[in-house]
């Protein structure tokens, strides 16, 4: 039997209830958002599953949404099943101001650079990261470039020299 | 009989300082000397990471023709080299090994910027480039241009033959220089 969108969602039901919201699909894709405290159990149930078997992790990344207030940041998860080529993609919504979510790291050891990525960029923090520090930005920075908080033209910037430009 | 060999009559000499001379002698200052010599054989090191670099690479070829100049020897280890050929954006976390680059040369040394993102950052006007290499050595020549025509950097670079030949042997020991140095935390 093929795994269909439906039947994974069936079993996510039955197995986390309420918990998991805002069920959805786009270009084939099923999509949902998840607690940030279960985000290791869902993805452990699906990694575990005998049927669902999403043992491969394609993509971690984060968005900022600076309008939703108390869940700014999401962590969006990219599983994949190689058995019956099947994708899935599931959120967590943190607040940018207590911005932990857990650490993928021990089920998929992809996480680690892509957990620094998110944590460089959009200063998420992994709970049990083994190495959470900026893997790409200079160490010294003190922002997190990608959140929606800078203007796009900032008139602040002391690193630019307005004199070439005839600012 | 004339021999079926043509010989090229319009190679251009360097025209000789000025000095005094006679039978058998020619006296100039050392200043003149090494100039001539210094700005006639410059080893360049090319710094290239992006597409400034590609057209250092059309200037340095045959067309454009770099050995003109004396400087067909690039060198890629900055120890022997005289100037750094900054062509490219540079990547905030490029700046301190651009300036290792630097400090690893030995003096005299020259550096140009080639190309509006080594100059100011060009139009990358963003958290992640160096917003022009001034920020962290001193830069002798600026070429402008997105990305500058071969014609252009060997206009950067003759002016930094200019430079070079015009150079008083004591303006590395001036206190006009040292300022300098330490405005960029050197030595």
């Amino acid at each position: 039997m093929s795994l269909t969108n439906d039947y994974i969602k069936q079993r996510l039901v039955e197995k986390f209830g309420e918990a998991l919201t805002n069920f959805d699909e786009s270009f084939g894709v099923l999509s949902f958002a998840a607690p940030a405290a279960l985000n290791l159990k869902v993805m452990q149930f699906l990694y575990d599953d005998e049927e669902l078997q999403f043992r491969f992790l394609t993509d971690l990344t984060a968005v900022h949404y600076p309008h939703q207030v108390d869940a700014e940041l999401a962590v969006v998860y990219h599983l994949y099943n190689f058995r019956e080529k099947v994708r899935l993609r599931f959120k967590v919504f943190v607040p940018v101001a207590a911005p932990q979510v857990f650490t993928a790291t021990k089920l998929f050891e992809s996480a680690n650079w892509m957990e620094r990525e998110s944590y460089d960029f959009f200063g998420v923090e992994f709970v049990g990261h083994p190495n959470l520090k900026r893997i790409l930005n200079v160490d010294e920075m003190t922002y997190f470039p990608m959140r929606k908080e800078f203007p796009l033209e900032d008139q602040s910037r002391i690193d630019k020299d307005d004199e070439m430009f005839g600012r | 009989m004339a021999r079926p060999v043509s010989h090229n009559t319009k190679v251009k000499m360097v025209e000789i300082p000025e000095g005094y001379s006679s039978e058998g002698f020619f006296a100039t200052s050392f200043d003149k000397v090494i100039g001539l010599a210094r700005k006639n054989s410059i080893w360049p090191l090319p710094f290239a990471t992006s597409c400034c670099g590609i057209e250092f690479m059309a200037t340095a070829a045959s067309h454009y023709d770099l050995a003109r100049f004396g400087s067909e020897r690039m060198a890629f280890t900055p120890r022997q080299c005289d100037l750094l050929m900054v062509m490219g954006t540079i990547a905030k976390k490029m700046g301190p090994v651009l300036r290792q680059v630097y400090l690893q040369m030995a003096e005299p040394r020259w550096v140009i910027a080639v190309g509006a993102c080594a100059s100011s950052g060009g139009v990358f006007d963003t958290y992640s480039v160096l917003q022009g290499i001034d920020q962290i050595i001193p830069v002798d020549v600026y070429v402008p241009g997105c990305p500058p025509r071969p014609e252009a950097i060997l206009d950067g670079f003759m002016r930094i033959q200019d430079l070079v030949g015009q150079e008083s042997m004591r303006r590395r020991h001036s206190q006009r220089y040292q300022d300098l140095m330490n405005e960029y935390g050197i030595q």
